[in-house]
């Protein structure tokens, strides 16, 4: 049985940022699950993602501390899917709707984390 | 998300009626429970209706902070419905109710239903921090729930449609300027657009003052059908459509970030009760943040797409202005504790039954309730008409 989010981790954890793609319908989904949504098509595999995608919308959380603050975005990968994220390397205020990005996978505490940086 | 198809068929127009409305409590309501409110704002409603509590027999209820919700207040008034229903699409869930209660009164398989919540947050803060799970794919990125995501709704509509922060603040303070007509309403002090524009940033393009309340308050409306309604108290206020839409649960996953389920479910329910945005007295749009009413003015079809902020401009929906909107001062002015649904239902009916005072809108015959819920997720849209509109 097909584990979505267990399986995602564990790539992750290896330093791959992972999709999946039905092959019946070549269909990219994100986030993982047991079928594609719309199709219920349940031939899913495991595909590396290119990585590639732009800025579809962002906001800025503020803190007391300007230094503290971050950007919750979210990015259009290349292979169609949306997504959650956070992109770094460029200050807040300059990240825009529209901006290429490109993943990294960093080290946040003890876990694995994609993030996205400037293309 | 698919838009086409015609479902307006299948809804009993005007054949059933809200013959109570009552609010309890409204911005601080400390020394009880929830459930104590929701107790009070029923039988004010039933009293309101000139129906005894022993004639209810379907409960629609969304109890705050418990898991199997459904069934607290059933105990505590000591009903026993024939119908019991505890949906969880949030702050739409009583929109939801009404459909619900609509068809179910139709079918004859109940006479008479009880919509009932109560919420005192502010007073008595519920233990963690709410009844949500978070998404393991949005919480590691820490977006301020729910803010975070309709500011994202909110992102994408200034970049496409050039709508302004200004534009936004427009809302709010035409939000406040309706409160200060109200008395029920908790929050009545002056407020400015410059004043929204230099509140705290939380998560932008919203201010501290873009966002809704989190204060105390109850509800429950009492609903009929059509020829049982002639019979009480006050003026019944038909249902003359109501639409339901889900699109998604997340923000990451909502299909366009400018366009909600109120276009499906606002078609649909218009269609049902065979009257026009145009035709509207009074609009009731769930007011979670100041970017909400003009996404739903939108969707709704008051305006075309990407106009809700010019729309809204020069004091468009403030008292006086073009469109009654948000009459009580809304979720931004008024009362917000938690879901905020039914209080956009009881301030429908009070309108179209003339007992706003300072407030009413002239003349009103035609309402439309509009109810939120989750992060732009559950979209729900009743359209209330008076007698004459039947």
């Amino acid at each position: 049985m097909l584990q979505p989010e267990a399986e995602w981790r564990a790539h992750l954890a290896e330093g791959r940022f992972m999709i999946q793609r039905s092959r019946s319908t070549g269909g990219h989904v994100f986030y993982p699950r047991i079928a594609e949504p719309g199709t219920g098509a349940e031939d899913l595999e495991w595909v590396e993602a290119s990585g590639t995608g732009i800025v579809h919308a962002v906001t800025i959380v503020r803190k007391k501390d300007p230094a503290d603050s971050y950007t919750v975005t979210l990015v259009d990968l290349a292979e169609g899917p949306r997504l959650m994220s956070r992109v770094d390397g460029v200050p807040v205020d300059d990240v825009r709707i529209g901006m290429a990005v490109k993943a990294s996978i960093i080290q946040e505490g003890d876990r694995p984390m994609l993030v996205f940086v400037p293309a | 998300m698919s838009m086409g198809g015609d479902n307006s068929g299948g809804f009993p127009r005007g054949r059933a009626a809200i013959v109570g409305a009552a609010t309890f409590g409204i911005g601080k309501c400390p020394g009880v429970s929830a459930v104590d409110m929701a107790a009070r704002a029923a039988l004010l409603a039933l009293a309101d209706a000139g129906i005894a509590l022993s004639e209810v027999d379907a409960l629609y209820t969304s109890a705050p902070y418990e898991a199997l919700g459904g069934m607290e207040l059933a105990e505590y008034l000591g009903l026993t419905p024939k119908v019991t229903d505890c949906n969880r699409t949030g702050g739409s869930a009583f929109e939801v109710y009404v459909q619900q209660a609509a068809l179910a009164l139709e079918a004859g398989l109940i006479n008479c239903a009880l919509i009932a919540y109560g919420s005192n947050p502010a007073s008595n803060p519920p233990p963690g921090v709410g009844m949500t799970r978070q998404s393991p794919w949005e919480a590691p990125y820490k977006p301020l729930a729910p803010i975070s995501s309709y500011a994202l709704a909110a992102s994408r509509h200034m970049h496409l449609y050039g709508t302004t922060r200004e534009q936004l603040a427009e809302v709010a303070v035409a939000a406040r300027q309706w409160a200060q007509l109200n008395p029920e309403a908790a929050v009545r002090d002056p407020l400015s657009i410059d004043d929204v524009l230099k509140a705290r940033m939380v998560s932008d393009p919203l201010s501290v003052r873009d966002c809704c309340l989190f204060n105390d308050g109850a509800a429950a409306i009492i609903m009929v059908r059509a020829d049982r309604a002639k019979d009480c108290a006050k003026a019944p206020i038909h249902v003359l459509g109501a639409a339901h839409a889900v699109t998604h649960r997340e923000i990451s996953s909502m299909p366009d970030l400018t366009v909600t389920g109120a276009a499906i479910s606002g078609r649909q329910a218009f269609a049902q009760a065979r009257v026009a945005p145009a035709d509207i007295h009074v609009a009731m749009l769930y007011d979670a943040f100041t970017i909400t009413p003009i996404l739903f003015l939108e969707d709704l079809g008051f305006c075309p797409k990407g106009e809700g902020g010019r729309f809204v401009s020069g004091g468009h929906i403030a008292p006086g202005g073009g469109l009654a909107l948000n009459t009580n001062g809304g979720g931004l002015s008024c009362v917000h504790p938690g879901m905020y649904g039914l209080f956009l239902l009881v301030e429908a009916t009070r309108q179209l039954r003339g007992e706003c005072e300072a407030r009413q809108v002239r003349d009103a015959r035609l309402a439309v309730a509009h109810g939120n819920g989750g992060v732009l997720s559950s979209e729900a849209t009743v359209v209330l008409g008076t007698a004459d509109t039947l």
